[in-house]
């Protein structure tokens, strides 16, 4: 690991200050995903600002029947709370379908929107990323990509964005909440907040150095039946090949996102308008114009039928 | 000369590649993003380990693991991959289980952390790691304390109505069932494969609680 200098900060604005000062400071929350990438030096931060003191630590309802999420929150404890268990079933399942017990009690809610890609080839530093080190070109192209990406991919970059809880909070239509160094406050669409990688890969959203997420609201509950469908390798502790996240109501209506297929949660708000038309006719629109490589092509169909199996609960 | 051109080729290949790897190994500031950094000052840390109050001054980088192991030679908490993939540096921290090794020990400044020498010891065993010796839950033993560490904290979650992906009615208190011992446990990776016998023992002990 690269040395670094640490501080504990003390309000939010500080903290933003903190890092806007200074390209190569990293805000660090739990810490689970930078900590193991720092070991690699696929990270190499030389300050970084803790701020697990901030108090964004609750989960209170808005005044609009919704509940705002603080950024600290832990994924156990997200997917605890009362409140989403019984009205945003979908949350709770997609980050309990996520890493281990361990993780889970230390990652927090804004870093796991912020968790960086599992591309092997992002993280084996002798090989060429876009990503990791910019114009250094992609070994994935070409190479070993079942586990990549399969549509809002570019030449520069196939990875994905690997997590689930987002996945379930674009179904939600959830709002990041963000405070920069000159105290400016703004409130993004999940929908906006990933990029997809076109010419720059390194950037992973549309965060501005220095610009800290305070809270994830979600909008009033939606009712209908939840579901987050994970399709992996192992039966737990697994990344997605593919996974569903839907919100299916009783006349058949609903909307769904797909994780594990590109730079970000997948949600095409027209294939939502298709899904009383059954599986096929949702994945055919949402993977409109997808660029499977030969080893992740079978992504595709796989997709059709965890949504599928997904509808089939749905009625039964 | 080989008979087999496909050989010849491949050996040729092989010997270019071995070219550019030595090229790009001996110019390691064209590769490596930022120089060498100085270490950062050293900091005072401080907080309970299995209930003894302990002060540290510590590189910045050293994870709550290596503070444990290295610094106070508690060296009970294993380190097995150092990437939060195995589990064997589990501990807990104010009542959670956590990897130590993907935290800092600087940021545990005030916090209680309880490792395996804090469940039990050889005369006064953690009913946890008595139900291991019990149910033979381990062979070559290295990940064990991280495992007993985690099942402790384990069933203390279920008791507590912390929910997971086995659970099929998300509203219901959960169980200490088979499978739910084998989702939760899914964090901590046993090469010797005890893992029927590490459920076992665990439900033993969530039977004793009942």
């Amino acid at each position: 690991m690269r040395a670094f200098t640490y501080e504990r900060a003390k309000d939010a604005s500080g903290a933003a200050r903190a890092v806007a000062a200074n390209p190569a400071a990293k805000f660090i929350a739990g810490g689970t995903n930078l900590l193991d990438l720092m070991k690699l030096e696929v990270e190499a931060p030389t300050h970084l600002v803790d701020v697990q003191d901030l108090g964004f630590d609750k989960i209170e309802a808005t005044k609009d029947g919704g509940l705002r999420i603080g950024a600290l929150v832990t994924n156990t404890n997200l997917a605890a709370d009362e409140r989403v268990r019984r009205d945003y079933g979908v949350l709770t399942r997609a980050i309990v379908a996520g890493a281990s017990g361990q993780l889970r009690n230390k990652a927090s809610t804004a870093g796991n929107l912020l968790q960086r890609t599992r591309c092997p080839y992002f993280y084996d530093t002798n090989m060429a990323c876009n990503k990791r080190k910019p114009g250094s070109g992609c070994a994935a192209i070409g190479g070993y990509s079942r586990q990549l990406g399969v549509i809002g991919v570019s030449d520069a970059c196939i990875a994905t964005f690997p997590g689930d809880m987002a996945v379930a909070m674009r179904v939600l239509d959830a709002v990041i909440e963000t405070v920069d160094a000159t105290g400016a406050r703004r409130a993004i669409p999940i929908s906006d907040f990933h990029r997809l990688w076109g010419n720059s890969p390194e950037q992973d959203t549309i965060l501005k150095q220095g610009e800290l997420i305070t809270a994830v609201t979600l909008p009033r509950p939606l009712g209908g039946k939840h579901f987050y469908e994970k399709v992996r390798d192992r039966a737990s502790y697994a990344y997605a090949l593919v996974s569903v996240a839907a919100v299916i109501q009783p006349d058949g209506t609903g909307r769904v996102a797909f994780g594990g297929v590109a730079p970000k949660p997948w949600r095409v708000e027209a294939a939502d308008a298709l899904l009383p038309q059954g599986a096929a006719a949702v994945t055919a629109r949402a993977f409109q114009g997808a660029t499977p490589t030969k080893d992740n092509a079978f992504k595709l169909p796989l997709a059709t039928r965890a949504l599928a199996a997904v509808i089939a609960d749905a009625k039964a | 000369m080989s008979d087999i051109p496909e050989l010849e080729v491949s050996r040729r290949g092989l010997l270019a590649g071995s070219a550019a790897t030595a090229v790009v190994a001996a110019t390691p500031a064209a590769a490596a993003p930022p120089p060498q950094t100085k270490a950062a000052p050293m900091m005072p840390v401080s907080f309970a380990v299995n209930g003894k109050r302990e002060t540290l001054s510590l590189d910045p980088r050293t994870t709550l693991l290596d503070a444990l192991r290295e610094h106070l030679h508690l060296t009970g908490t294993k380190k097995g991959c150092d990437h939060g993939q195995c589990g064997a540096c589990t501990v807990m921290v104010d009542g959670v289980r956590i990897n130590s090794c993907l935290s800092l020990a600087v940021m545990h400044e005030g916090d209680k952390i309880t490792t395996i020498e804090g469940l039990g010891t050889p005369d006064k065993l953690h009913p946890m790691q008595a139900a291991f010796i019990k149910h033979d839950g381990y062979q070559c033993g290295y990940c064990t304390p991280g495992q007993i560490c985690s099942a402790v904290a384990v069933l203390d979650e279920i008791k507590r109505g912390v929910p997971s992906h086995v659970q099929d009615d998300l509203t219901a208190k959960p169980r200490a069932t088979n499978i739910e011992m084998r989702e939760r446990m899914s964090g901590n990776i046993c090469r010797c494969g005890a893992y029927s016998n590490i459920a076992e023992a665990m439900a033993d002990v969530a039977g004793e609680n009942a």
